[in-house]
Formats: C-alpha cells, structure tokens, sequence
C-alpha cells in the first residue's frame, strides 16, 4: 500500500421514506456538504468522486451519476460509479479508499445513495426478463428460507428475530438520522406486528428509504492536518461467489467468511471478538445479526443467536452491533452499506453522540449484497494501523 | 506507479445475438483467460463494466459471475459503466499492491429493447427524460452546432464514415463495413437532420475481455505485453444547455492528463459513435491531423454498448502487440455528446 487513508469527513441525511422536500442531487449534496464541512474542506479541493447506488431501476434513472456530475462537484474531474448489488454501500467506499492507497489522488468524495420513493424498489427487483425466473416476492421473500434453514441447523430460539429487532429500535432512538423511530416499540408490539415471510415479521423488516451516506477520504499527511480527527483505514476486503450451485451453502457463505478472514489478515487480528470494539453489520432482515455474528467470526458456527441472547450485541455489550440502528432502521439501499462504514469510522472518531460505544477504538464495516454472495468490509481505527 | 501489462483479449461476434449475456460471456471470458496462461484461481483480482437498463434486470450483473468462474470465491467489483472503466478499477486495484493480475470484462446486449428510448432515461429525470429525446437527435442537436462553429458539411461527416467502413472491412467482429462512397452515403435520408445512418454507430450484442498483469508477470506470459503508461478520465456537466457541446473539455484533460502528447502517438481507437464527434474528440485531445483513427473501423461500425470502449483498448492492444505500432491512445465516452471521457496511453515492450 503507498499511503495510509484517513476517513475526515463524515455526512449523512435525514433518512425517510420520502424526501419529497429534496430532488436526487439535492439528497446527494446534503450528504456531501455536510461531509465535506466537517472535513473543513470544499469542492474544490477534492480530486475524484466515487458514486454507489443499487440499481438504477430504483429510481429508474440509467446512470444518474452522470446526472448528478455538477451537483456533486465532480465536472473536470474523475468521476466512478460502482454497483455491487446492496453491498455496493461498502464497496464504493473501498474503491474511494483504493484510489487514495494506491497514491493516485490526494482527497476523494465518496457518496452512496438511494431514492426509492423515485420509483418502486418491489418492481425494480420483479422485472422479469425472458427464459429467466423473476424472484417477484422482493428481498424478503428470497432470504425467509435461508433463515429457516439457519433455525433447522441451530436450534436458536424462535424469538432470536425479536429481540435483535428490538435492540436495533431502541437503538435507533439514540440516532437522529434514523428513518423508523417507533414511537413505545417493545418485544409485544414486533411479536404482533404480521408475518410477512415466515419467520419475518413485519418489525423484523428493514424500511424502505430515501438517503445518502458521504465520506471525504484523504491521504496520510492531509488526514493527519484535518480539523476532526480522522478515523484510519486498517483494511478492506471483498469476496463475491455465484448465487446458485448445488452444495452452496447461502446460510454461512463461504464469500462471506474468506471475506472476513482477509480482513483480520490484513489488520492483524487474532481475535476479532476480543479486539474489535464494536461493528456495523448489513442486517436488513432481523434473524441476519446472530446469521453474520458466525460467518465473521464472532462466534462459533451454531452459536450467534446467544451472542443476541445474552445481550453481547447490545449496546452496552461485549461486542455491540448497530448502534445507529442498523439497516432495519434506515435502508436507502444504495447507501446502506457506506452507512455502515460511516457508523463505524463516527465511534472511532467518538462522533456517535448517544449510540457512542465508550472508548471505541476500532470497529468494523460490514456490506453484503446479492443473494448473500457479495461482502464488502472495512476496519476502521483511532490509532494508524 | 507499477508497470502494468495487457496480456490477452478476447471480443465476441458483435451481430445481434440469441444468446443470454452469460451465454455470450462465457466463451469470451473463457478465451481471454486461456490465452493469458494463467489459471483462474491465479488471477487476483475480476472487475466488470454492464447496465442493468439494458438487460432490463435489477442486478444484471450477478449472472455474469456464473460466466466467468467465481468459486472459490473471488475478489470482485463492478461499475456501471463501460468495460474500460472496470479495466481502471482493476488498474488501480494492482496500483495498491494488494494483487498483481486482473481478469476484466464487460457486455451489452441492445438488441431486445428500444436503444433510443433506454438512453433518455440518462438525461435529466424530471426536466429532459419527460419528452424522450432519442439518442440520435441529442446527438444530432451537437452535430449541428459543431458544423456550424467548425465550417462544415454533411459531406464531411460522411467522408468519417466512408474511411471508418473501409478501415472495418479486415475486422472480422465489425458489423458495418466495406467500400462506400459519400455520394451514395449521402442520398440516403436523414435519420435525424443533419445525421443519417451512416453518421450513427452500428450498434450489435457482446461481450469484451482482458487479462492484465504487473511487469514481470505479464512479461513471461506473453511475448510482447502492451504497458498502460497513462490513464485518465473526466467529466463534463450533463445539462446539454450549459457546456459547449461542440467542444469536449473532459476529453481534453483526460488525454493531457494521460500523457498522450508526451510522445509520438502511431494511431488511436477512439470511441465515437457519431461520425461528428470524431471530429470533435480529435480536435479537443489535441490529436495530429494525419493522426490514424480508429484502425479497426471503431464504435461508428461496431457499438457494443458498455462493452465498446474495452474494446477500443482492446484493438489498440492487439494491434501494439502484433508489431504495427508502439504508442497509441484508446478511448471511450458515456453519457449523451461526449458527456465523460477516459484516455489510455498503451506502449509496446
């Protein structure tokens, strides 16, 4: 790696389920700008621009980010779009970062987005072109038997969903930005809410949102100079695998968890549980947090619903998990995943406000897109790796 | 910056195609990979350029990991975007150190749908897209301006397409070419006045793929590997009433920024689908006027949407290492009038 990356400006929006009150650029410059202020930087001083978004059909805009060029202050300049499926969040933020560690640019704006009240995330997903099978039902209805199977296999407590729901509410409270804050949310009101694919309820689903997620990266020297202190890269990491052979196991991917093992590689982690101090996690379906607590290692294959359980992922746990909320609480799909990172590189920077982990000193971003086949992660810390 | 080599590459036939994209990816990924002399599982790193608005898809490009090989798991992104901007994402992948060798790849399949009325959707959502421009008329709106300021006639854009048919005549993936003269060209009827057929890219199904590797890596696998010595790209503002659309400034920094004008260039394969804005993009990269343009007849004869541009460093490569050259520039543009631009600088060992 020629440089070392510092994460120096952070900005999010207010997430929700219609911000009829912004246009698409102006969504992305709310984030930017705000980014970019706590940066202490303008426009002008960023080199490259690096663009995430899921599929175009959500807003039904073919590459917006040309669109968006001028509102995001990228005319003259390079500009990227990538699209990894719903890790993209994260995978964008990895590109922006490469483009810094590489030596190829000074300071980069990365800016994920998604306004799905554009158009209709449940028919951008249904199209269905010819001699192909159209998944129809949406994400929920894909990821319910991958859940089954994860309940067949461990054993874990059929209320394991709830409880994870509820953190993540009540967590949520905690986080301005957040789009669903349930007003009186406890373990009744998620239990009651219906089933919509077995054994997802209602509560125990992620929301549909409009929002943007950006990040000012820079190199060494500059992020050593930022009037906020930066949070620093330690590592990134991505692993894809196709979405359907005979013998793929879609429960605990085999992406997902050489994903992970090339992350603590690459940080010098021996002991992910004991050394992270706290992860964001890509939970758009509540059963996913004890799924992934497994395939990254922070608990034995069979045992991440106990970390739920015992109250490990809490926020005032061993090993807490979606402070801001999570991805049940605000899911612009496209930004999701840099949410993600955000959070993280916020309790590093001790920027989180009320979801503040005490003394967080390095934590970890999680993505995955697809049919659980595409992972993105990143750690990010207080310290310079 | 680490030497990076193009060490093999592959296209499809680009006549339009019965074939799923994953059937049209397969056999070229395969043979680019085969040629390079590497295994699969050795290659570091896969990154691919497609739209999933011309598959009409959501996530069109996950299939295309069940054509490339992707288990074990790989290391793997992709961009929206043309092939050429993976083939920098991967650039920069092994700029990192992190791998040394990258297989890139990218299609486009426009034959099912209605091409003119998908790239609306890429104008301006809520003040353009709403009345359907064709793809053909924005272009035609630039092609009136620029012969304007520029002093020209139909006659001339023909002549573009008379060299660009002659020069597509040895290219065996090209799907308009052959002799022409401009006066027949030019008793055919405007498709959108002032730009005919002839004047609009031919465009067809595909798929495109590379191989890359670092310096001595590249070197023992082929025998004369074609360096990337500049990469670049830019962008202009979308709003067709804001810029010059006869001038393409991000086409321009793109290419000084390369380093095209550092050295002697032998020929270049620009990505011009509209005879006019061949024009254009010699004028703002600054190209000499006995500059050779587009050896292989380029994306006015063969347009493989999201894929073409891969193939314009493609053909440069190929040609390089073939020996009919050392130095050439190759490069590709989204978005309507030479919107956003990229500039390779490739070199002969």
């Amino acid at each position: 790696m020629a440089e070392l990356c510092g994460i120096v400006g952070i900005g999010q929006t207010k997430y929700d389920a219609k911000r009829i009150d912004v246009s698409m650029p102006g969504l992305c410059r709310e984030a930017a700008l705000r980014a970019l202020e706590d940066a202490g930087l303008g426009f002008a001083d960023i080199d490259a621009v690096v663009v995430g978004k899921a599929p175009d059909t959500f807003e039904g805009v073919m590459l917006p980010e040309n669109y968006l060029a001028d509102a995001l202050g990228a005319v003259g300049k390079p500009l990227l779009r990538v699209h990894t499926a719903g890790s993209v969040g994260g995978s964008t933020a990895n590109v922006a970062m490469s483009l810094v560690q590489a030596g190829i640019h000074d300071r980069v704006l990365t800016v994920a987005w998604e306004k799905q009240s554009e158009s209709n995330a449940m028919w951008g997903l249904s199209l269905s072109p010819p001699f192909s099978v159209s998944v129809v039902a949406g994400a929920g209805g894909y990821f319910a038997p991958l859940i089954r199977k994860y309940i067949a296999r461990s054993g874990a407590p059929e209320d394991t969903g709830i409880r994870t729901a509820l953190k993540d509410r009540l967590n949520a409270h905690k986080n301005p930005y957040a789009h669903l804050q349930i007003e009186g949310v406890d373990f009744e009101m998620i239990a009651n809410s219906p089933m919509l694919w077995d054994p997802i309820r209602y509560l125990e689903s992620c929301p549909s949102s409009d929002g943007a997620c950006a990040m000012v990266l820079a190199r060494e020297q500059l992020a050593d100079d930022a009037p906020n202190a930066p949070a620093w890269v330690h590592a990134t990491a991505m692993r894809s695998e196709p979405t359907q052979f005979p013998g793929r196991d879609a429960v605990n991917p085999l992406a997902g968890r050489m994903a992970a093992q090339d992350l603590y590689k690459k940080a010098g982690i021996q002991d992910p549980r004991r050394e992270i101090d706290c992860a964001e996690i890509y939970v758009p379906f509540s059963w996913f947090e004890a799924m992934w607590m497994e395939t990254m290692g922070f608990a034995p294959e069979g045992e991440g619903w106990k970390m739920v359980y015992d109250g490990a992922t809490a926020l005032d746990g061993d090993m807490p998990i979606n402070m801001s909320g999570g991805v049940l609480s605000s899911n612009p799909i496209g930004a999701s995943g840099m949410c993600r990172y955000a959070e993280a590189a916020m309790q590093v920077r001790g920027q989180a406000g009320e979801h503040q982990v005490d003394g967080a000193k390095l934590a970890l971003g999680h993505a995955y897109g697809g049919g659980s086949q595409y992972f993105s992660l990143c750690i990010v810390g207080t310290e310079k790796p | 910056m680490r030497e990076v080599g193009i060490v093999s590459f592959a296209q499809s036939s680009a006549l339009r195609e019965r074939r799923n994209e994953v059937e049209i990816l397969l056999p070229v990924a395969k043979e680019a990979v085969e040629a390079s002399g590497m295994k699969r599982q050795e290659i570091g790193f896969t990154c691919s350029g497609s739209s999933d608005f011309l598959q009409g898809q959501a996530f069109a490009f996950v299939m295309g990991l069940d054509a490339v090989g992707a288990w074990p798991p790989v290391v793997e992104s992709h961009v929206e975007m043309d092939g050429a901007f993976a083939l920098y994402e991967a650039w920069v992948k092994i700029q990192t150190g992190e791998v040394d060798s990258a297989l890139v790849y990218s299609f486009g399949k426009t034959s099912p749908g209605d091409l003119a009325e998908v790239l609306a959707l890429q104008l301006d959502p809520y003040c353009v897209t709403q009345l359907w421009p064709d793809a053909d008329s924005v272009a035609a709106l630039q092609a009136r301006l620029f012969m304007a300021r520029a002093g020209l006639e139909e006659r001339d854009l023909a002549e573009v397409a008379v060299r660009s048919r002659r020069a597509a005549s040895d290219n065996s993936h090209a799907i308009v070419k052959g002799e022409s003269d401009v006066e027949t060209l030019l008793a055919e009827p405007c498709r959108s006045s002032p730009l005919r057929a002839h004047d609009c890219p031919a465009n067809g199904d595909g798929a495109t793929a590379m191989v890359i590797a670092t310096g001595d890596r590249a070197r023992a696998l082929c025998d004369r590997p074609v360096w990337i010595r500049g990469f670049e790209h830019r962008i202009d503002a979308p709003a067709l009433g804001v810029r010059d659309l006869t001038r393409a400034p991000s086409a321009q920094a793109a290419a000084r920024a390369a380093g095209v004008h550092d050295d002697k260039l032998d020929f270049a394969e620009l990505d011009a689908p509209y005879t006019h804005q061949e024009l254009i993009l010699r004028e703002s990269m600054e190209l000499p006027e006995d500059l050779e343009v587009n050896p292989s007849g380029g994306s006015l004869c063969t347009r493989v949407l999201f894929s073409c541009g891969l193939t314009r460093v493609g053909e440069a490569a190929s040609r390089i290492a073939s020996g009919a050259g050392d130095r050439a520039l190759a490069h590709t543009t989204q978005g309507h009038c030479l919107q956003q631009n990229l500039a390779v600088v490739l070199e002969g060992e």
